[in-house]
Order: C-alpha cells, then structure tokens, then sequence
C-alpha cells in the first residue's frame, strides 16, 4: 500500500451560504492517479481547487477541516500558500498558455520563483517539455507564440509548465474534455507515465477515462464522498446503490 | 412601395442625414480653420516668440508651455490613475464602499472643467503655496484626467482574462507577481490608449489653466514648474478677444486655432493607432 501524500480530514467548503464540500474525508496516494468522477456541480472541482488553495480567491468562502500535505495541513495560518501552490500543481480544465512564446511559458513558473540562471532555465523547459511528451513537436519553435500550437499541443504545454517547477503533485481539471479522441488518448499515456514520478489527482467526467486511468477512485455527489476505493472495485462491484446507478449510466 | 418597406427607407434616411450633419458641422469647422489658418503656418511661426505686442512673430512660447504642462498632467495622471484603477480591479473587494468609490469616479469625470480650475486656485495655488505656475495648471489638469485615465485602465485590465491570473497563481506566483508579470503586460496598451485620449483633451482646456498659471504674454518660456506659462488655447482666447487689435491678429488666431487642432488630433490618432495594434496582436 503506498504511502498517503495528501489526505483531506472532515473537510468542508462554504460558499455564498451554501455547504458545497461535506465533511469530506479522503487519502490521496503517492504515485498514484485517484480519479474523481460524479454528476456536474457534484464539488469535484471545487474538492481539486482545495488541495492547492485555489479557493482562497473564491470571495466570501471558508473552508472548515484540514487538508493534509505530508502531515501538514496546508490551511495551517503559518503556511505559505505560494510554496503549497508551487508543489501542489495544477492543469486548467480549459488550456490557458499564456500569451507568450512556447519557450516563456514553461519557463514562467521558474523565473517567478526566482530561478535566473538562463542554462539552468533552458534545461528544465527542455526537460519539462519531453516529460509532458511534447518536445519533439516544438523544439524547433520554442519562441514561436503557444497560441499557434493546436489544442492538444496546448494542453500538454500547460502541463509541461506546471512540471517545471517540479511539482510533488498534479491535480488535472478534466484535462482532456476538449479534445479529440486522439489527443486524448496521448494525454491519457502522458497520465500513466507521470504518475511514476509524481502523484495524480484527476477529475473528470468521462467513467471511461476513469476507469482506464485511475488506480483510486472516488465518487462524489452533491458536494458529499459517496465512496472511494480502488478503481477496480468501483467500476466493477461498487459497494453503494447510488455509485452503481450512476456507473451503469441510470443518471447523470 | 408598401409602407414596412417606405418606414424602413425612412428610417435609415434619418439616420444617415443625422450622420450628414455631423460630419458636415466637422467638416465646416476644420475647413474654416484651415483656410484661414494655413495661411499663417510657417516655421517660423512654431519657431519664434511673438513679437510687437503679438501682432507679430510666432507662438512658440504657446507651443512649449502646452506641451509642458500636458507633461505634468501626464507625470500625475498616468502612475496614480493606473495604481488607483489596478488596486480598484485587482484588490478591492465588491463591497459597498468600493460601489460608492467607483461611482464617485465616473462622476468626476462630469465636473465641469471651470470647478476643476477654481479648485486647483484654492489647493494648488493658494493652499500648497505654489503660486500660478505650470506645476499648478498641470496638478489641477492631472486632477481632472485622473477620473478618464482610472475608468480607461480599469477598462483595459478587465479585458485580461482571468486565466491568466488563475494560471500564474496555480505555478506559485504572489499576486503582485500574478499581477506585474500576466496581467499588466496586457492591459498597459488599453491604459495607454485611454490615457492619450485623456490627454488631448486636457491639452485643449482652458478654464482649468486659467487661474491656475496661464499668461497673457510673456517674453520667455518657462524654465522651471514654479513659472508661469503661455498655453495654445488660451492664447486663442487672447488672440480672438483680448488683444488689443483683434481683427489684426485675427490670422494669428487661426493659426494658433489650427495648430492646437492639429496637436488633439495627432494625440487622438497616436491613441487610435495604439488600439489598433494591440488589438492586431491579441487576435492572434
């Protein structure tokens, strides 16, 4: 059994009055990839934004419960939210490259952490680029503007950002929902290699692509965890009614 | 010809004759200034000081005082409103005070610019004691602009998309960082853009110039903020009503007329061209 690297403690998250996370409480393991699937405005993605503190910009929110990074818990008010952000990494469900050469997006994330060493820099945008399988495609332009790539180019240069700065963990906003079959399926090889080396969090709401890619899944609705075990068992003899009526496609 | 058909004629011929007008009172006014002012245009003209009790000569001292003084309003107007309208944006939270801010914004931009001069006398003049000088005038101008060169930023840092900022954030950036480096880069042209128009109309007032450092005549340029100043439209105004032999110097009138047009209108178009290449880039 691998070791847990983020565990949420009874934690809830409070928006504009309603209780949108309800005492959740879940282990993420260590290179692993735990898939988060359920009906839409279930809270999968307000879980994910939790883990790196993404919901502090949320106006009027709180967040009641812990969220354990390592053993510590990341809503400690003696925790810097800049370090948490930069080890707990995060892909948009929407590609967002910014407005800037190949080259400078990947390198954004270091040069704002203070990392100026121009070797150094150009090394880790090279690296970073092959780990998120894109290098070959754009070692020829790298300062080429990031728009001129195509989707799944796009989407695989924002994960290769949040590499460089070498993250321990990924969360992944259902990072493939627009793209192509082909496309998906590249970033879905991507997911398998990554989690050698890194720990995944993946939401999603294609039960397909959990089932093929997630090793933990957890099955959320209405801001609750209906259940979470081994992908194995949840797609094959889940233990509530309720997230077998919602695999066997009953709703949606 | 049945009558959906005939009211739609009409209607568009409404339109377009309101159109007509204005594009022809333009047009009078440019050709009436241009006839009678392009005559007076010369190098020396922009070149030399008036002379003979400014029937005749030149308006440099006009010319470099309204550029003057437009460089001050530029030096306030330009950090503080784009520090004001980022805080405003980027900062505040959508509470009532912030609500009661704003609008007390839009609504400086309606004080009529007669009051923004007086207070200027009363503050800069007066209060701060610094006497009616080119530093006065372009205080009070940066006030009144300020409330443009606010809206016109906070404008232009809407349009960034808040990916942006989300994305910079989720690598570990602060948000200042968020902000300086993925925010600002995108909305500095937009805040420009505004600004510039802000400015040309500044550079054409006179009521806030006024009392505030403006002079008749004076027979050298200014060489330092505590001197006073001869400006482009308030020399109009002296040249059309004020000088002692008006219908003389009314070619010099026209000219300094045309001079002035043509400045707000190279601002404008330095603005418009701004616009349109920023917006040639982001389409990309």
């Amino acid at each position: 059994m691998e070791k847990v690297k983020i565990r949420a403690e009874d934690f809830s998250f409070y928006y504009s009055g309603c209780r949108c996370l309800k005492s959740v409480t879940m282990d993420m393991r260590e290179n692993t990839v735990t898939g988060i699937i359920g009906p839409s405005g279930c809270g999968k993605t307000t879980f994910l934004r939790s883990l790196n503190r993404m919901n502090d910009v949320v106006l009027g929110s709180r967040a009641e419960g812990r969220i354990l990074l390592d053993g510590k818990n990341i809503y400690d008010p003696d925790v810097n939210v800049v370090e948490i952000r930069r080890r707990v990494g995060m892909v948009f469900q929407k590609s967002n490259p910014f407005p800037k050469s190949i080259f400078d997006n990947v390198a954004y994330g270091l040069r704002i952490n203070g990392i100026t060493d121009r070797d150094f820099v150009r090394e880790r945008v090279e690296k970073s680029l092959s780990d998120a399988a894109l290098w070959k495609e754009v070692d020829d332009r790298l300062h080429k503007s990031a728009f001129e790539l195509s989707g799944g180019q796009q989407q695989r240069l924002c994960i290769a950002r949040a590499l460089a700065v070498e993250p321990e963990v990924l969360l992944m906003d259902e990072p493939a929902s627009a793209l192509d079959p082909t496309a998906t399926a590249k970033i879905e090889e991507l997911i398998r290699e990554l989690k050698r080396s890194y720990t995944i969090v993946i939401v999603t709401h294609n039960m397909q692509q959990a089932a093929r890619i997630s090793d933990y899944t957890a099955f959320f609705m209405l801001g609750e965890l209906i259940e979470y075990d081994l992908a194995s068992k949840i797609f094959t003899t889940p233990s509530k009614k309720l997230t077998e009526d919602y695999i066997t496609g009953r709703f949606g | 010809m049945n009558t959906r058909k005939l009211s739609e004629k009409l209607g568009f011929a409404m339109l377009a004759a309101c159109m007509l007008i204005v594009t022809l009172l333009l047009a009078v006014i440019l050709f009436d200034i241009a006839s009678k002012g392009a005559g007076r245009i010369s190098w020396g003209f922009l070149s030399e000081m008036p002379r003979n009790g400014m029937t005749e000569g030149g308006i440099l001292p006009a010319i470099v005082g309204t550029f003057l003084v437009t460089l001050i309003t530029a030096v306030l107007a330009i950090p503080l409103g784009m520090g004001c309208a980022i805080y405003l944006n980027e900062y505040a939270t959508d509470n009532q005070p912030t609500r009661i801010i704003r609008m007390a914004i839009r609504n400086l931009s309606g004080v009529p610019s007669i009051v923004y001069g007086l207070f200027g006398v009363v503050l800069f003049v007066q209060l701060i004691h610094l006497g009616t000088c080119v530093l006065a005038s372009g205080l009070t101008l940066g006030l009144m602009t300020l409330p443009w060169t606010i809206t016109a930023s906070e404008e232009a840092l809407k349009t960034v998309p808040n990916s942006y900022r989300e994305g910079a954030l989720a690598l570990g950036a602060t948000k200042w960082q968020a902000i300086r480096t993925n925010v600002l880069p995108y909305a500095v042209p937009g805040m420009l853009t505004g600004t510039i128009l802000g400015l040309a109309r500044a550079a054409g007032e006179t009521a806030p110039i006024l009392f505030t450092g403006a002079a008749f005549f004076l027979p050298f340029l200014p060489s330092s903020p505590l001197d006073q100043f001869m400006a482009l439209p308030y020399h109009l105004y002296v040249m059309s009503t004020q000088h002692h032999a008006i219908t003389l110097v009314r070619p010099i009138a026209y000219g300094t007329a045309l001079v002035l047009v043509v400045l707000v209108f190279a601002m404008n178009l330095a603005a418009i061209i701004l616009r349109y290449r920023l917006r040639m880039t982001r389409s990309e």
